[in-house]
């Protein structure tokens, strides 16, 4: 028999007689042992997801940061009047006749000029010091004078961009090895490049015409930009909010307030969930068969575009808004209906204002998606075109052809330069912040107005 | 005792004001009211005792046709109000909800101002001109709610902020407000602490000096407590109805009688 007046800590006199709770026995050793390793198995299952997040970002970030800067030349211009306007007069149309190529002994000169100012040695020929920079050089100085005319005859301060291979040798991909089979730049080109860079004239600057520019030729990594497809994926989000959230919340509303319970509503109700599942190349061919060869609306326009995203997100807001329908109690519809509410005011004012949140949340990951969305783009032209200007006016840019960032992004990791390849990279970080912050809202609206019961 | 409840009734000889006749009501294929006869009578206490999934909500929410909302629900026979089928294909039953108040089993105020509450009603039938008559009708409501004193220096604050027993009285002001004739209350006391129990009886008593009120209550005590009628129901059927001393002290029915003394429940 136990002794009631023992101290805790001591032993027993005897065993109880099922066994001791301070010893374990082999079924509860085996039961822990299992779920330890579980436990092990979670956490390793974690660390390999995080593990492979964090080398993605880091992949993403050393690849994709080097478009966001560019090797800039600075160099005085003189716009020499014999050149640019030979009458004398400044008449527009006289001095339009003057092509990009008109320009580029101007900037050989300049070049020359700045050289002989800096008193930099080098044996290379004007011409030859004139191609390191970009062949956008010419437009630049073109866009330049044509805008400005009076400032003919004067000597202006430019910032040109240089091209491709010299970005790459400042940014340390191209190096004088890999450089012996190019053509398109010599070892004692990178040397007067190093003299330009010593003497403070050329250096890595952020460019701001990545996220705003537009994308360029083959020619001209160096100019290409973002910022023109970003307005298309942006007017086409415009089409798909417009259309879908409207289309979509009307619908789930009618399904799930109004809708009576019966054999058709319940293949509708399948179907929307088969339509989410849908691939999306198969939405790109129904827009082609239906909006482009019977509609005849215009290829490769966002209007399109946005009218393909919304057949694809029209599924992922009709579900999230049901849900978020359904979670309203049923008590605050009784709640209006007993105070004499109708059906529609008994909706409209009290269970769609709850339900608010959620559908807003549902909208804005279905945007998202639709953001990042490209097969179904492939099939309308939105790829492969190259989108040289802003679109011009609202109008235009819902029917004028563009392109869209994922397709901009697949656009320029196809093409052959490795100067586009890293631009690749740095369109999908600028996607990417995109696609994290209307995320981020999502999460934020979510948490801040959730309403518990 | 007798002769006294005799003058009470001889006092207020009352209008009959809901007439139900032959009630049937079938959920699917469920017959889950069989052939209900009960008169509600004016500015009367109505109680509806009865053992659990015996149908006596189920007949509560066919006076103000709340079972439309389910759609297998089918009701047949006559519910007359004032001598109007309710039921009648003229009648919309958002008119008829605004003579009939409801106040459910769970206090469901809705996530808004205890004011707009109680404005809600009012509002959407277009009882107040203007701000100052709202106002009035909110106030008025709330007094006779019982609850004014308690929320008068906050009414913007959010309903649902309320203790179980404010928010009861709040719903039951909300019904109030749209100024109803009859007042149906499905067990509005069953989530309620004893105490809040008291508050609401006390101010469904206070009630019928204006309304008649139909409670639904699992109490039996509190039927006798507040109620002038009660009706036993029992699997669908009406076995007894009458006025709430006889068939608490002297039921007809063997079947009222056992699940009064608690055999049967």
């Amino acid at each position: 028999m136990t002794d009631i007046s023992q101290t805790p800590g001591a032993a027993p006199a005897a065993k109880p007689k099922g066994g001791s709770l301070f010893e374990k026995d082999a079924r509860t050793k085996r039961r822990n042992a299992a779920e330890g390793r579980f436990k092990l198995y979670g956490i390793a299952a974690i660390g390999i997801g995080l593990l492979m997040l964090i080398i993605l970002v880091t992949n993403i970030v050393t690849a994709g940061t080097g478009a966001f800067q560019q090797t800039f030349l600075e160099l005085n211009v003189e716009l020499k009047a014999d050149k640019l306007d030979k009458k004398g007069d400044r008449n527009i149309e006289d001095i339009k006749k003057v092509s990009t190529f008109g320009y580029a002994p101007l900037i050989a000169s300049a070049l020359e000029a700045e050289v002989q100012k800096l008193g930099i040695q080098t044996d290379l020929k004007p011409k030859e010091m004139g191609k390191i920079l970009s062949k956008s050089s010419q437009a630049q100085l073109r866009n330049y004078v044509i805008a400005n005319p009076d400032e003919i005859g004067k000597t202006v301060s430019f910032r040109f961009l240089v091209n491709s291979r010299v970005d790459g040798y400042i940014k340390g991909r191209v190096t004088r090895e890999s450089i012996a089979n190019d053509k398109s730049i010599t070892a004692a080109q990178l040397d007067f490049v190093d003299q330009l860079r010593d003497a403070g004239v050329l250096y890595k600057a952020f460019n701001p015409d990545f996220i705003f520019g537009s994308d360029a030729s083959d020619q001209r990594p160096e100019a290409a930009g973002i910022g023109v497809s970003m307005l298309g994926s942006l007017f086409m989000m415009f089409v798909v909010l417009a259309l879908a959230l409207p289309i979509g919340v009307a619908a789930s509303i009618y399904l799930e307030e109004f809708a009576p319970q019966n054999r058709l509503t319940d293949i509708i109700e399948v179907n929307i969930s088969n339509l989410a599942a849908v691939p999306s190349i198969v939405f790109g061919i129904l827009g082609l068969a239906v909006f482009i060869n019977y509609m005849h609306l215009p290829t490769s326009a966002p209007l399109v575009g946005g009218l393909v995203l919304t057949l694809m997100t029209l599924p992922t807001i009709i579900i999230s808004t049901r849900a978020s329908l359904k979670a309203v109690p049923p008590s605050i519809r009784d709640a209006a209906l007993g105070v004499g509410a109708s059906k529609m005011q008994a909706v409209f004012h009290h269970v769609l204002p709850l339900a608010a949140p959620g559908i807003l949340t549902g909208t804005i990951i279905g945007l998202a998606q639709a953001l990042g969305e490209t097969a179904p783009l492939l099939l309308i032209g939105m790829v492969g075109f190259i989108a040289s200007n802003p679109p011009d006016g609202i109008v235009a840019g819902f029917l004028s052809p563009n392109s869209a960032m994922p397709a901009q992004i697949y656009e320029w990791s196809k093409r052959a330069d490795p100067a586009f390849y890293e631009r690749a990279w740095g369109g999908i970080i600028i996607l990417l912040i995109f696609l994290v912050t209307m995320n981020t809202i999502a999460v934020i609206l979510r948490r801040r107005f959730e309403r518990r019961w | 005792m007798n002769d006294m409840t005799r003058v009470e009734r001889a006092v207020d000889s009352k209008a009959i004001k809901i007439a139900a006749n032959k009630v049937q009501v079938y959920y699917g294929d469920t017959h889950a009211i069989k052939d209900v006869n009960v008169e509600i009578e004016e500015k009367t206490v109505t109680a509806f005792i009865g053992p659990s999934g015996c149908g006596k909500s189920t007949f509560l929410r066919c006076l103000n046709r709340m079972n439309d909302t389910i759609d297998i629900c089918r009701v047949e026979g006559d519910i007359l109000l004032d001598g109007e089928d309710i039921y009648d294909k003229r009648v919309d039953p958002v008119q008829l909800r605004a003579k009939v108040g409801m106040v459910f089993q769970k206090p469901n105020p809705f996530p808004k101002s205890i004011y707009d509450n109680v404005a809600y009603g009012p509002r959407i039938h277009g009882l107040a001109k203007n701000k100052a008559e709202l106002d009035e009708i909110v106030e008025k409501s709330l007094r006779r709610g019982a609850i004014w004193d308690e929320v008068k220096d906050r009414l913007d604050a959010p309903g649902t902020g309320l203790s179980g027993g404010q928010q009861q009285r709040l719903c039951i002001a909300r019904a109030i407000a749209t100024a109803p004739e009859v007042l149906l209350m499905d067990e509005p006391c069953s989530a309620l602490d004893p105490i809040a129990t008291a508050q609401v009886e006390e101010l469904i008593d206070e009630l019928r000096s204006r309304y008649s009120v139909v409670i639904v209550t699992h109490s039996m005590q509190q039927a006798a407590r507040v109620s002038q009628k009660t009706a036993f129901f029992h699997l669908g059927n009406l076995v007894e109805f009458g006025e709430t001393g006889q068939i608490f002290t002297n039921p007809e029915d063997p079947r009222t009688e056992s699940y009064i003394t608690g055999r049967i429940g």
